[in-house]
Order: structure tokens, then sequence, then C-alpha cells
């Protein structure tokens, strides 16, 4: 019993991501409503930018910014001291993809709800059934 | 100038965007020439760098002049290149056809529709283009956001269609994207290359197994793999059909390209065929989508859910056939990722015209159409012909060595699946003939005639485009063995036997 908690505690960020990342799928899978739904993919994709963020951090590292200016004393970079910036400038790119993702899911909301004036995905299906 | 056309693929198209949506605001006549243009030159690229590949090797293009590890590269190989002139010639033809149309249904959209189209283009030449498997990432998700908007823009049940499209394409994305941060955390690399150099020591952690899993669930969600496909068939069928004809050919066709450049570069074939083990099950699947797919398409009573479903099956053939675990198995996926898209470009045309002149696409619509509609319907024809796999069209020759990789795997079942799905396409395809060759019953008109109707064929402009992919599917067909000899045989590695 006490493995596994020491797992869990080890790893807590992979724990935290996949929790996260169920959540928005429960929500997209299960949910009756649109928006509802949309909320939940955006859970799901912020679950995986945690994620990338999380495996960049270091215990200790600090900002992967190198100080040394002209004619100051340089010295050797090491690093071990410093958090990984990579995954780091991709989820910048993530991020603009999920915020582009949530703004067509939206607009598409806003075209749904115009047409059939509900965001209940059953009772827009029986009026698609009905007419 | 000749060497940078790697990035001209993607910068030209991507760049016109801009001036087209702008060329929206001021001038809409602006806009095809401007769309037509940076295809072209996004086209002449493709096919100068087919032609470079194909006598002197594959190319490695360094974006910003960074070398590979760190930098983007962009290589050209013997897999990519025929795909990349795939998309510009469907892009293309597709754009000839489809204008008329554009400008008639959409009007003050225009410039909308057109930035969404060459935007979409963008995004599938850099999936095919890049060898940076984050890079594939954004340009899938500009690929399929684009794509949703030129979905969208159909008929009234479009917008709940996409919405569900939009679901299931963010799910496959992240997915992918996830499969590649555990490729990442394991290896510290991002190039597929590179990746494929260190993984061969991790061959046995545990992480690499998920990563390829994810990698691989992500990509079938995208490419519509049967349980996973549920977004199509509504997607296409409520899509415009110019839209519908630029997505249905290229979407998961490119999707089924990224699954193999992931198990030939990245994974490599060993790990994938021999370490894994998990080929024998992925053919079962793709057994169960083609069957399936064909049973499906039978139920639908009109012809756009038809060919999404018929889509279906052939995602199932070329899934299959890549991992059979054998050189005519992939011979044959690769090739029908052509053959394919070309196929479904016919029908979707063939579609369009009749659309175009009947404003319906049930099966109802379709009576006494071959008297009415003579030419469109003879290309359709073709197409279909082609789907089945008679022999001079070029579906016959995937097809041929789809059946002999599972001849050598011993896999029975894909190759009575396939025998199966090409029985199912004569049965629906000659329903459609039948249909055409009855008259309407005149109920509407009321003018009492009961002579045929008189000719009334779609414009020019749809009808050339057509006929010009329905001759390329028998022109494929006829130098499918110069293809191969020529090209895809390099595709496919040497440990492929």
């Amino acid at each position: 019993m006490s493995g596994i908690v020491a797992t869990i505690i080890a790893k807590y960020n992979y724990w935290i991501y996949i929790c996260l990342m169920m959540i928005g799928l429960y929500a997209m899978i299960t949910k009756r409503n649109l928006i509802k739904k949309i909320v939940g993919m955006n859970i799901f994709q912020t679950a995986i930018i945690l994620f990338y963020v999380s495996i960049g951090a270091k215990r200790g590292g600090t900002i992967p910014i190198i100080e040394h200016a002209h004619g100051g004393q340089s010295h050797a970079v090491e690093a071990v001291h410093y958090i990984n910036p990579l995954p780091h400038v991709l989820m910048l790119t993530a991020i603009v993809v999920a915020v582009a993702t949530l703004g067509v899911a939206l607009a598409l909301a806003i075209r749904i709800y115009n047409r059939y004036r509900t965001l209940e995905e059953d009772e827009i299906l029986s009026r698609i059934r009905g007419s | 100038m000749s060497h940078h056309f790697p990035a001209l693929l993607v910068i030209a198209p991507l760049l016109s965007a801009f001036f087209i949506s702008g060329a929206g605001w001021l001038n809409r006549r602006f806009c095809l020439p401007l769309a037509v243009a940076s295809l072209g030159v996004a086209g002449l690229s493709a096919l100068s760098l087919f032609w470079r590949v194909v006598q002197q090797g594959p190319v490695l293009y360094r974006l910003g002049g960074w070398d590979p590890p760190w930098g983007i590269a962009y290589a050209v190989d013997f897999l990519n290149a025929p795909v990349l002139v795939l998309i510009c010639i469907v892009a293309l033809l597709n754009l000839w056809a489809s204008h008329r149309q554009v400008e008639e249904q959409f009007k003050e959209k225009t410039g909308a529709f057109y930035t969404l189209y060459v935007l979409m283009v963008t995004g599938l030449l850099g999936i095919t283009v890049t060898g940076d498997a984050f890079n594939l990432y954004v340009l899938l998700e500009i690929a399929s956001l684009s794509g949703y908007g030129l979905i969208a823009m159909g008929e009234d049940r479009a917008p709940l269609a996409t919405l569900n499209y939009v679901y299931m394409g963010t799910i496959g994305a992240c997915f992918y994207l996830l499969g590649i941060g555990y490729l990442y955390i394991v290896t510290g690399s991002l190039n597929m290359a590179d990746i494929a150099r260190i993984l061969p020591g991790l061959y046995e952690n545990k992480a690499v197994l998920t990563a390829l899993i994810i990698c691989l669930v992500g990509l079938w969600l995208k490419m519509a793999f049967f349980p996973l496909h549920v977004w199509l068939p509504n997607a296409y069928t409520f899509a415009p059909v110019p839209s519908a004809a630029l997505i249905a050919p290229l979407m998961t066709k490119v999707m089924v390209y990224v699954m193999i450049r992931l198990m030939l570069t990245v994974f490599t074939p060993g790990y994938v065929f021999s370490t894994l083990g998990i080929n024998d099950a992925v053919v079962w699947f793709a057994v169960i989508a083609i069957v399936m797919g064909a049973i499906l398409a039978l139920g639908q009573r009109d012809l756009k859910k038809m060919i999404s479903y018929i889509i279906v099956a052939e995602v199932g053939y070329m899934v299959g056939g890549a991992w059979l675990g054998n050189r005519a198995g992939m011979t044959g996926a690769i090739l029908h990722i052509i053959n394919d898209a070309l196929m479904t470009l016919c029908l979707f045309l063939a579609v369009a015209a009749i659309t175009y002149r009947m404003k319906s696409y049930t099966f109802s619509s379709l009576k006494g159409l071959i008297r009415k509609m003579p030419f469109t319907m003879g290309a359709f024809i073709l197409g279909g012909l082609s789907i089945i796999g008679v022999p001079p069209t070029c579906g016959f020759f995937s097809k041929w060595y789809l059946i002999t990789g599972a001849l050598q795997a011993g896999h029975y079942g894909f190759m009575a699946a396939l025998l199966f799905s090409s029985l199912v396409n004569v049965v629906l395809f000659f329903r459609i003939i039948e249909i055409g060759f009855f008259e309407p019953f005149n109920e509407g008109h009321g003018h009492g005639e009961h002579g045929p109707e008189p000719m009334n064929e779609a414009p020019l402009s749809i009808l050339v485009p057509l006929w010009i992919v329905a001759l390329g599917l028998v022109v494929v067909g006829v130098y499918t063995s110069e293809i191969i000899t020529h090209v895809l045989q390099f595709a496919i590695p040497k440990a492929i036997l």
C-alpha cells in the first residue's frame, strides 16, 4: 500500500494530467450540453499542456537565461541548473492552437443556437428528426 | 531559388491566405487568381522536388539554416514526394471545377472560402513535407481548423456535424501530441530522423510502446478508422460540395501517410513488426473496418453518404495493407493513398456536377441521369469501376498488391474482406447505374410530355477537370509498374521483405 502511495507522490504531475484528461474526456462523452462538451474539450487540451510544462521542470532549476554580459566574468553553463525551455516553448504553440479550436467550437455553437434556439443535444436531435 | 522549394511549398499558400482574405474585402474578383497562383507555385515546387528526388534521391531542407536536431528540417523522399504532387493536383483540379459553384453559393463569403481553402492545402502540404514531429502537429491543426471552417459553411445541419468533428478531431490531434510528448521524454528529440537514430536502444522501454499506441489511436481518429469513424459521414455529407471534394480525397489519405511515416521512419519497421507483435490484431481491425464500411455504405440513400462510407472501408484497406508487414502490402497501401485520393476526387466532382444541375444528391434525383448528363455519369461510372477494381483503372492495381500481400502474410481474413468489399462496391455502383437508366415519371412537369428529357449537361468548367481525373485513373493504372519501380520501391526500407 505504501509503495503505491510513494509511486503516486513521486510522479504526481503525471497523475494530475491523467485525472484532468479523464475529466475532460468524461465531459465530452457524457454531457448533453454543447457548451459543457466544449469546456470538456478545453480541459482535455489543457491537461496535455500541463503535462508538457511539467516534464520541462526541474527541482532547484531556474529560468534558462544565461547571464554573462560583455566584459563580465563568463562561466561554464551546466544544464542541470536550468529548467528545459523547449517543452514550454512548444506549449506556446499548443496554447494558440487550443484557443483557436475553442474559438471555432464556440462560433459553431452560436450558429447552432441561432438555428435551433437550444444548446441541448437531445433537443436539437429531436428537432432534426421532427422537421 | 530551386533549393528553397520545400519551404516555398508551405509559404506560398500561407502568405497568399492573407492576401486572399484582404482581396475578399476589397475586390472579390482577385481571390480566385490569387488562390490559383499560390497553389500553382506550390504545385510547380512539388513537381520539381518530385523530379529531383527521382533523379538524385532524397532532399533535406533546413528551415532558417539550423541543422536538423535543433532546427526544423523539411525532408522530401520517395514516400512523400508523390503525396505532395498529389495534394497540389487534387487542390488545383478541385479549384478549377468548383470556382463557379463557390461564387454562386457563397457570394460575399467567397474570400473566406478561398482563404480557408489555401490554408487547408498549406496544412496538408506541411504535414507531408515536414521532418519534425511537433511541426507536424502544428500543421495538422492548421489543416484541421481550416477544414472545420470549410465544412461548417455547408447546409443546415453542417454546424452540428462540424462540432462533432471538432470534438473527435481535437481528441485525435491531442493524442498525437501526447504520444510525441512521451517520445520526447524518452529521446529528448523531436526530429523524426533523430528519434529514429536514438530509439533502437530503447525498444524495451514501456514509454516508447505507450507513445506508439497513443500516436496510432490519435491518427486513427483523424483518419476515421472504423470504430472511430463516427464523425466522418455526417461531416462530409453536410459539407458544401466544393469543400467535400477537397477534404474527402486528402484529409484521411494524408493521415494514412503520417501513420506510414511514423511506422517506417520514426519507429522503424523492425520495432513495429517484429518486437511489438500487434500487427495481426491491427489487420483484423482493418478487416472489421472494411466489412462494416461496405455494409453501412449499402444502407445509404444518398450519394455523398454512400461515398463517405466507401471512404471508411478504403481507410481499412490502407491501414490493413500497411500492417501486413510485407513489401507487397506496404506497396499496396502507399499506392492506394494516391489511387484512392484520385478515385474519391473523381466521385466527388461527379457529385458536384450532379448537384449543380439537380440541386440534390439523393438516389431518387438520379433517375434518368445517364441520358440527361451522359458525360458526368460516364466519369462517375469510371470512378466506380476503379473503386470496384476493374483492371485498366488504378483501383485494380493497388487492390492486387494488397491481396498479394495478404496471401504472402497468410492473412486470409484480410483477403476475404477485400473481395467482399469489392463485391459490395459492384452492387453499390450498379444500383446507381440502374437508377440512372430509368426515366423519371415527369410528375412535377404537368405538360403531359413523355419523351426523353433533353440533355442538360453540367458546365465545361466542371466536366473538363472531372474527365481529367477520370482519365487520370486509367493513366495511373497503366503506369503503375513504372511508378513502383522508379519511386515507391525506394520508399519502403529494405528491412521489409
